[in-house]
């Protein structure tokens, strides 16, 4: 599981590739917590273009940033991720709350 | 039913056992060539399955994960998680959209969701202080 993160003029994005699951949802939710706190960003993209699978750990981990970054002034938004993670997120109704697109070509 | 192959392991509940859980019930469906959406959808109730038997059922234990992948006659699919852990109170309730014991853990509280969402049927049994038993099973499409 890696988390890489890319930041300019307040606009952030974090690259996660690999697996989100129960088990590894915490690292990740450490890393990307460090970072909003710390930089304040006024908006994080979190970049699912690299991530091959996720279960409903997923969405806990979104609402959780969701909630700090908002507290912090800012926004979240979710990309790229695969057509079957965008039926989990469908399920939760998350989608009311961050924005989901895709960029990629 | 009549059983084509069937496959039975057991797990200490630890986190860790997640990928690798997904990872059997990926291998054991090689044999019926299933789509893509089809193999991301078994791996992903298996994943909830297996994290709610963790999170809920040996919630301040270690204790042993049973499951059971069966491929049926009829590309179908079946899938069994038990525990023998703290069991579910209230079924109905745990069932419900959003529903969680651990938000303080960032559950989601869709676990059950996804399986119905993602299987043709999900039946849980649960006893308080017995365990759980989860069961689904969803029919695969024809690859010819």
């Amino acid at each position: 599981m890696n988390v890489d993160i890319k930041s300019e003029n307040g606009y952030a994005v974090a690259l996660l590739s690999g697996e989100i699951d129960h088990h590894n949802a915490k690292e990740i939710r450490e890393k990307l917590d460090r970072f909003i706190i710390a930089n304040q960003p006024k908006e994080l993209a979190i970049d699912f273009a690299d991530i091959s699978f996720m279960d409903s750990s997923g969405v806990g981990l979104i609402m959780g940033r969701y909630k700090l970054i908002s507290e912090c002034g800012g926004r979240l938004v979710v990309k790229n991720p695969r057509q079957y993670i965008k039926r989990v997120f469908k399920i939760s109704g998350i989608e009311r709350i961050v924005r989901i697109i895709n960029d990629k070509v | 039913m009549e059983v084509i192959n069937e496959v039975k392991f057991t797990m200490p509940s630890l986190s860790v056992n997640e990928s690798i859980a997904r990872a059997v019930v990926s291998s054991f469906l090689i044999q019926t060539d299933p789509s893509v959406d089809e193999l991301s959808e078994i791996r992903t109730v298996v994943s909830e399955a297996v994290t709610n038997a963790i999170v809920h059922g040996y919630r301040n234990s270690t204790g042993v994960i049973e499951m059971t992948i069966r491929l049926l006659k009829g590309r179908e699919v079946y899938i069994k998680v038990r525990d023998r852990g703290c069991g579910i109170e209230d079924i109905e309730k745990a069932m419900e959209p959003l529903f969680t014991t651990a938000p303080e853990e960032e559950r989601s509280g869709l676990g059950f969701s996804v399986m119905q969402s993602f299987t043709d049927s999900l039946k849980v049994r649960s006893k308080c202080g017995k365990g759980t038993i989860v069961t689904m099973r969803k029919k695969l499409k024809n690859n010819e």
